[in-house]
């Protein structure tokens, strides 16, 4: 048994690596945080309570697991107003925006 | 001894504001939304100048403002239901309060003696006396089987002392009669079109109009004729093309009428839909650089200024009227949100959220004449709006 815990701590370590390097860096962190506070605060709330749009708080997204976020976000919802943000975020960038969200979107 | 020191320092401050003996009118102020801070600017046009800042006002993302009959006292009509009456002379906070959870606007009935208030959740209208903001009544949006709340756009008032506006998810627009405040009676008319966003009545109060979401075109209420009900115009504009996707949802209440024309924003779609408002059909269109937000018709009607929605809001066009062409491309800065003119159109002033900064035009000649910093600064509010319907 002992003889497994290394690589498990190396899967373990691959594992946070990549999301860390999934992670936006920089300008471009502060860019998406404006971004979801401002642009999509248009129709969720700049609080990100809800507006037209439904709320987007930790509560409000618990139920909700972060791939189906990462799908509305780069797809849109057909039928309702919220348009797909595809052309502006990769698919790592949405999901940190997803994962974030349930968590509590940075100041 | 120290009130003594406050009577002094109020009067200092007060002659230094106030040279006129502390004496002016309102008619060159003005309100600048700074959404982000909870805070209003308050501007006048003469000097271009920010006479003061209130703060405190809450969630002010989608701020709007109307103002008392006498234009001294401006409503702002917060995000998070915060109603508050600031008073432009004195630059003071008069009276606030919470009303709902979360709220889109405002209107200022036909008396001057009403605000209703426009809500998002609890879906509905809640009615206030306009001096001291004591709540009169609500008028719930419940619709369908009766277990949900619509949430309410596009809100004006009317003449009558009547309140006009559209339920988003129920496709709905009531007409509320506000003439007994405690107890207003409603019409509502039903079956309107899918998903109205926003509405706005025309500047003669008689029309009416809601933009739709959900499908292509617009709904008409001739508010002289409520038992007609509403009719749909310009059905179908989109010739069924897919329609683009809207960041943001473009707003009604900076219409643009210009003589008999009327400019509209289209939905998911980068044009300005052009309609006539004898025949109510459309005029033309004209194609601009993106989704437009505000399209708003310089007063002389010349020119209709539009600006846009993400990503394409760092861009304002100007439409020429008799040709419908573009003929002028500005970029003021980074996400501009908003444009109003000053009531004779000698002056647009324009605000650049991202730059931090609103830019006063001379529209005459497209030149920048004064850059006003500003944090995050989204509505502009001139107070000749207290004078017009629909405003």
């Amino acid at each position: 048994m002992p003889a497994f815990r290394p690589l498990v701590v190396i899967a373990g370590l691959a594992l946070a690596l990549s999301a860390l390097a999934a992670e936006p860096q920089g300008a471009r962190r502060a860019a998406l945080i404006d971004m979801v506070r401002q642009d999509c605060g248009s129709c969720h709330g700049l609080t990100l309570k809800g507006g037209l749009g439904p709320s987007l708080l930790p509560e409000a997204l618990a139920e909700r697991d972060v791939a189906l976020l990462e799908s509305v976000i780069l797809n849109g919802r057909p039928g309702t107003p919220m348009p797909p943000w595809r052309p502006f975020l990769s698919e790592a960038e949405a999901r940190w925006i997803a994962e974030q969200l349930k968590t509590g979107w940075p100041q | 001894m120290r009130r003594l020191a406050a009577i002094v320092c109020s009067l200092l401050l007060a002659g230094c504001a106030q040279p006129n003996g502390g004496l002016r009118g309102t008619g060159d102020m003005g309100v600048v939304v700074e959404r982000a801070s909870g805070r209003i600017m308050i501007v006048e046009t003469s000097h271009q100048s920010v006479l003061g800042r209130v703060d405190g006002l809450g969630d002010l993302s989608h701020a709007s403002v109307v103002y008392s009959r006498d234009a001294r006292y401006a409503y702002v009509f917060g995000r998070d239901g915060g109603l508050s009456k600031v008073d432009l002379l004195s630059v003071q906070l008069d009276k606030r309060i919470v009303q709902s959870g979360n709220a889109i606007g405002g209107a200022i009935s036909q008396d001057g003696k009403l605000i209703a208030a426009a809500n998002y959740t609890p879906g509905g209208i809640r009615i206030f006396a306009a001096d001291s903001l004591e709540p009169l009544s609500e008028v719930a949006t419940v619709y369908g089987d009766g277990s949900r709340r619509a949430k309410v756009v596009g809100i004006a008032d009317a003449p009558g002392n009547r309140f006009v506006f559209s339920l988003f998810e129920a496709g709905e627009i009531w007409v509320v009669d506000a003439s007994d405040p405690r107890a207003p009676q409603v019409t509502k008319l039903a079956g309107i079109g899918r998903q109205p966003y926003d509405g706005f009545i025309t500047p003669d109060g008689r029309y009416y109009i809601a933009g739709l979401y959900g499908e292509d075109g617009l709904a008409l209420v001739d508010l002289w004729h409520l038992d007609r009900g509403a009719r749909k115009i310009l059905a179908g504009y989109g010739r069924g093309e897919t329609a683009l996707p809207v960041y943001k949802m473009p707003h009604m209440r900076g219409w643009a009428v210009a003589g008999r024309l009327a400019f509209l924003p289209a939905i998911g779609r980068h044009e300005v839909l052009v309609i006539d408002t004898e025949t109510w059909r459309e005029a033309g269109r004209v194609k601009v650089f993106g989704q437009p937000v505000f399209a708003v018709a310089q007063p002389g009607g010349r020119h209709v200024w539009v600006n846009f929605a993400f990503p394409d809001n760092g861009v304002v066009q100007v439409i020429d009227v008799p040709t419908l062409a573009v003929v002028k491309e500005l970029r003021p800065g980074r996400a501009v949100l908003h444009l109003e003119f000053t009531p004779r159109g000698e002056q647009v002033w324009v605000s650049s959220r991202d730059d931090n900064v609103v830019v006063v035009y001379d529209p005459a000649v497209y030149a920048e004449r004064v850059r006003i910093p500003a944090e995050r600064p989204s509505g502009i509010f001139f107070t000749a709006r207290a004078l017009k319907i629909g405003f």
